[in-house]
């Protein structure tokens, strides 16, 4: 029973592909794993939207959507036809065919994204090679299309927008990349199916999770900072900052382009909190041997899910960055600190599993943390917040 | 020639000709962009994957992103009033085609288009990963060091000048 609940999407596509005559099984085959994606992460993207609303409401101490439908649940189909209804607004100066093909180029690449994320046991669109480096070859590429956006609007706030957003997540680039080195070199595969492959057994009181050790503990937790700060989440949401630059690379965007950018945004942050679930979280694995009878697709999202809510939380909780303090973050703390966790990594790899490895490990990763905090905050004095006005 | 590289080398050259022709500075980066997307696309359909993605992390991610900023920050991309073509083009497309003939020439007889053509092999990410740690390895240092170098130079030069 559990067997087939699990594999229940494989055997569907394989009851389908029965039904395709032989010469278009290929393509048949093809359209049949891609278009769950079209589905489910779409959807997901639906449902994010009303929670997040709904949970900002609760941090901000108000209800949140409550008019359309029960509780406000029918919100997302309303967001929906409100933004295919309105009129798209193009403005006179602007460059009529970058800024058409911006949120296009924006949108595919993120979709391409999805293919290599095993989403479930047997479960993915593409079994790559190397499929990481796919990922992030496709993830570079949405950076051109938000200058595009910015550019060909001929506003200088989405200009302004469009090189912080660039600057951003050319600078955050690096340690995602670097933290994510860590696991490739102890697995010793670009491949996410293998990858997960290896963190699929427990020893007793935890699973083999990268993230149940110090380095992938510090991979993990710099992984998810890059995460937002590439996905444009708050507390790096310089690129839009609606205090200071409106909406930053497509403000001069309405109706269904704006909705576009939108969603890209939102299914950027899940692909990449995908990405981060299969490098360090496990993948679809169960995080007991005893829970093992419930889906791995629904372990999938369990733990997507979780991740987004982390992300609204953090939302709703913590200020936005200057950019000096953004930069700052990237290039003097989180790379030193991931170069410094590849060599955790290395140590982890080669030394016998015993209480040493965790004691060098833990040094390796736990020492830079507090040097580099200690030299970082040495002359910046400061002390517990003061408040003027506000008791 | 199969229908597919037809359809890349199309995209790939009309997007090159599109770099070199158009008037807008910001539209040539960006048409060149999409020439080295199709460039990637051609190393993909030869199942070449390695060197395809990494052409898309290098060139679309970053060296594109460099020419754009780059280009924002010197002239603001406004586009010129002359034309396209440089007065003396005859002269510069004689050289071209002296040049592209004594290649085209220099490639025909050279000794790899004689050899039998090698037996196709598999080259997977781990062999290219296997090989630049052992074999390559120095090549690799070097060019770390290198692109290492630059970077502190570049951050050198960036860097504000103390007051005396």
């Amino acid at each position: 029973m559990a067997e087939t609940l699990d594999q229940i999407f494989v055997s569907l596509k394989q009851a389908l592909l029965g039904y395709i005559p032989g010469p278009w099984q290929a393509l048949a085959s093809a359209v049949l794993s891609l278009l769950p994606i079209f589905v489910a992460f779409p959807t997901l993207f639906a449902i994010t939207t009303l929670l997040e609303r709904k949970g900002l409401g609760r941090i901000q101490n108000r209800y949140g959507p409550n008019r359309v439908g029960p509780f406000g649940l029918f919100q997302p189909a309303a967001d929906g036809v409100k933004a295919l209804t309105k009129e798209d607004v193009v403005p006179r100066a602007a460059d009529r065919v970058v800024h058409f093909l911006a949120p296009v180029v924006l949108v595919i690449p993120v979709f391409l994204s999805f293919a290599v994320l095993p989403v479930g046991r047997n479960m993915v669109a593409v079994d790559m090679d190397a499929g990481l480096l796919f990922f992030f070859a496709v993830g570079a590429a949405t950076e051109l299309s938000v200058f595009m956006a910015g550019w060909s609007s001929r506003n200088k706030y989405a200009l302004l927008g469009a090189m912080r957003a660039i600057a951003q997540m050319v600078s955050y680039e690096i340690p995602l990349i670097l933290s994510a080195v860590g696991v490739v070199m102890v697995t010793g595969t670009l491949s996410p199916v293998k990858i997960v492959a290896a963190q699929s057994t427990y020893n007793g009181l935890l699973p083999d999770w990268f993230v149940f050790t110090p380095w992938g503990l510090v991979g993990f937790l710099i992984f998810m900072i890059s995460a937002a700060a590439e996905s444009n989440r708050s507390p790096f949401d310089l690129p839009e900052g609606e205090s200071e630059i409106i909406a930053g690379y497509f403000i001069e965007y309405s109706g269904f382009k704006f909705a576009l950018f939108f969603l890209a945004e939102y299914l950027g942050m899940f692909a990449i909190s995908g990405l981060g679930i299969t490098l360090f979280l496990g993948g679809w694995n169960a995080p007991l041997a005893s829970l093992g009878w419930i889906p791995s697709w629904a372990w999938f999202f369990a733990k997507l899910l979780a991740i987004i809510l982390v992300f609204i939380w953090i939302r709703g909780t913590v200020p936005r960055l200057r950019m000096d303090q953004l930069m700052n973050l990237a290039w003097k703390f989180m790379i030193p600190m991931v170069l410094v966790n590849l060599v955790g990594a290395a140590v982890w790899h080669f030394m016998h599993p015993s209480l040493s490895r965790w004691l060098v490990s833990s040094i390796l990763v736990l020492g830079p943390y507090f040097w580099l905090g200690k030299a970082l905050f040495e002359h910046k004095h400061l002390g517990p917040r003061t408040y003027r006005f506000a008791e | 020639m199969t229908p597919a590289f037809a359809i890349l080398a199309i995209l790939t050259i009309s997007a090159a000709v599109a770099a070199m022709s158009l008037r807008n500075l910001i539209h040539c980066a960006l048409a060149m962009a999409a020439a080295f997307g199709g460039i990637a696309l051609i190393y993909l359909q030869l199942d070449a994957q390695f060197v395809g993605f990494a052409q898309i992390l290098v060139y679309i991610g970053a060296v594109a992103i460099l020419i754009v900023f780059a280009t924002l920050l010197t002239r603001g991309g406004e586009s010129s009033e002359k034309t396209a073509f440089s007065s003396t083009w005859l002269w510069g497309a004689l050289v071209t085609g002296a040049v592209f003939a004594l290649l085209g020439w220099a490639i025909r007889n050279s000794f790899a288009s004689q050899a039998e053509p090698a037996p196709q092999v598999e080259a997977t990410v781990k062999q290219i990963g296997d090989s630049l740690m052992t074999k390559y390895v120095l090549p690799l240092e070097v060019v770390g060091l290198l692109l290492t170098a630059a970077l502190i130079g570049a951050v050198v030069i960036a860097m504000r000048e103390e007051r005396k």
